[in-house]
């Protein structure tokens, strides 16, 4: 009998609405309570040093390539002892979207994302962060790492004395 | 009859109250509908003006008031100036008819609370209820936008269809009471409300005054998912509000009408009267805004059918088993 299912099904329907009045809301009331983010959460970025203190960046403009709104921008520069830096390093965060793909091309570790994800600002032109904004002390998530123990021959260390390589080998001692 | 001075300034001073509890209470129900609406959908709702929310009414009343009242360069002015008022007054004058409480003596004078005991109350409110419509057709037609003129259009098609099945399901509340007047059938009450007589009666005027006060599942000529805002589109800043609490003190009276033809009107046990008169009305009210979060619109052409082939018959049927049940009691 379609009526008496109709019916049924009407009453079933108020009785589900009412269970949800009685439950509590799921809502977070945002500036009194806060949720604490997954520490993966993808928000506000920073550039890392590495354990040495030194800045990890070594400019090699990949993440700038790999964004797709195109927000980092920067000037690569040469230290004299050959070390790469940015010589300026901008992301407008006014348009970045938080897909994290920067952090995840970085070769060097340096560009990551943090749950920080507060950062309104009145004036649109505030949400430019420059280097100095981005830089931090610390090593963010991996603080064993650094690139220039296992990459950067030649740069700041000898042949040979990267964490994964050996002494080069003297091809003139292997003589029979 | 002279009237006295005392009398003038207790009618006026009841006037007066009632006219403000009524607009108060609709402001509040707004809020009230807002956050049980909310509660449904497992949010919190309206929480930020005031503790609990309870200044939101003066904000948006603040908001209403400031807006631009903006009239389209191709309305009928006047009449499109005077719909919302068309629409708010007869749903605030139903309720000069609703006795709220029992006779209390001022004065060593019985003072009736309720604003006038006429001898045909149920015909003055089937007569308004037809007249609010006329608020709402002329301003949908007055708007001259397409919308605004198919929601003034449902409006009046709504009427005709659960119109019918009102003044029918009232029909034996009358026959059990032996009036038209609305004292008299409260005074039917005293001991059993009506609705343990008619329960089917009950049922179809509830639905009929959903339609009436065009709320969801009825809410036809509005149906903002396909008229924009049906009949008050066009309407802007307090305009728009008048309709609003229009609506509001719609589902307060008609639910203080439906305590009075069947939830025994404000007798009841302890409490005292008029406190058991605005619990049931509210009870009313609270199921109206549960039911708008619960059901899904009915299309056009299903509210008619609701109307004239299933609620009209029923009433009609219920009627005639009234009137058998009546005579074999008399016998
Ligand atoms: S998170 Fe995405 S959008 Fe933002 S800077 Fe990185 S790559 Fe660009
Ligand atoms: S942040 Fe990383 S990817 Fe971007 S330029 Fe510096 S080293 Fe290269």
């Amino acid at each position: 009998m379609p009526l008496i299912s109709d019916i049924k099904a009407i009453i079933a329907g108020f009785g589900v609405t009412l269970h949800h009045m009685l439950r509590r809301p799921v809502t977070i009331q945002y500036p009194e309570e806060k949720r604490v983010p997954y520490p993966r959460f993808r928000a506000r970025i920073v550039l890392t040093r590495d354990p040495d203190g030194g800045e990890r960046c070594v400019a090699c403009y990949l993440c700038s390539a790999a964004c797709p709104v195109d927000c980092i921008s920067m000037q690569a520069a040469e230290r004299d002892d050959g070390r790469r830096y940015a010589a300026w390093f901008r992301i407008n965060f006014s348009r970045c979207i938080f897909c994290g793909l920067c952090a995840e091309a970085c070769p060097t570790l340096a560009i990551q994302m943090t749950p920080d994800y507060e950062i309104c600002k009145r004036d649109i032109m505030d949400l430019v962060y420059e280097k100095e904004d981005l830089l931090i002390d610390g090593c963010g998530k991996d603080n064993s790492y650094n690139f220039y123990h296992h990459a950067g021959i030649g740069v700041t260390q000898p042949r040979g004395a990267g964490l994964e390589e050996r002494l080069p080998v003297d091809v003139r001692s292997l003589l029979p | 009859m002279t009237a006295s001075p005392l009398d003038i300034a207790l009618f006026a001073a009841k006037l007066g109250v009632v006219f403000f509890v009524i607009l108060t209470m609709a402001a509040y129900l707004v809020l009230a509908e807002r956050r049980i609406l909310a509660w449904i959908q497992d949010r919190k709702g309206p929480n930020r003006v005031g503790p609990f929310g309870m200044l939101q009414p003066l904000a948006d009343l603040i908001k209403l008031l400031t807006k631009e009242d903006f009239i389209p360069s191709a309305a009928d002015r006047w009449l499109f100036l005077l719909a919302p008022a068309m629409a708010a007054i007869p749903a605030i004058l139903t309720f000069a008819v609703i006795p709220f409480g029992a006779p209390i003596t001022i004065a060593g004078r019985q003072v009736p609370l309720l604003i006038a005991d006429l001898n045909v109350g149920v015909l003055f409110f089937l007569a308004l209820s037809s007249i609010a419509v006329y608020g709402m057709a002329i301003g949908g037609w007055a708007s001259n936008s397409k919308y605004s003129l198919l929601g003034g259009i449902r409006g009046l098609a709504q009427l005709i269809s659960y119109e019918l099945s009102m003044g029918l399901s009232l029909v034996p509340v009358i026959m059990l009471a032996h009036s038209f007047s609305l004292t008299a059938i409260v005074d039917a009450q005293s001991t059993v409300p009506f609705i343990v007589y008619q329960p089917v009666a009950f049922i179809i005027f509830l639905i009929s005054i959903t339609a009436e006060c065009k709320r969801i599942p009825f809410d036809i000529p509005e149906a903002e998912g396909e008229l924009v805002a049906g009949f008050h589109t066009e309407y802007s800043g307090m305009r728009f509000g008048l309709f609003f609490v229009g609506e509001y003190i719609n589902i307060i009276v008609l639910g203080g009408l439906a305590t009075t033809f069947f939830l025994g009107g404000w007798h009841g046990p302890f409490l005292p009267p008029v406190v058991w008169f605005t619990i049931k009305s509210l009870a009313v009210a609270f199921f109206f805004i549960w039911m708008r979060g619960t059901l899904p619109r009915l299309r056009y052409d299903q509210l008619m059918h609701l109307g004239w082939k299933v609620l009209t018959p029923l009433a009609l049927v219920n009627i005639l088993a009234t009137g058998w049940w009546l005579a074999l009691a008399a016998s």
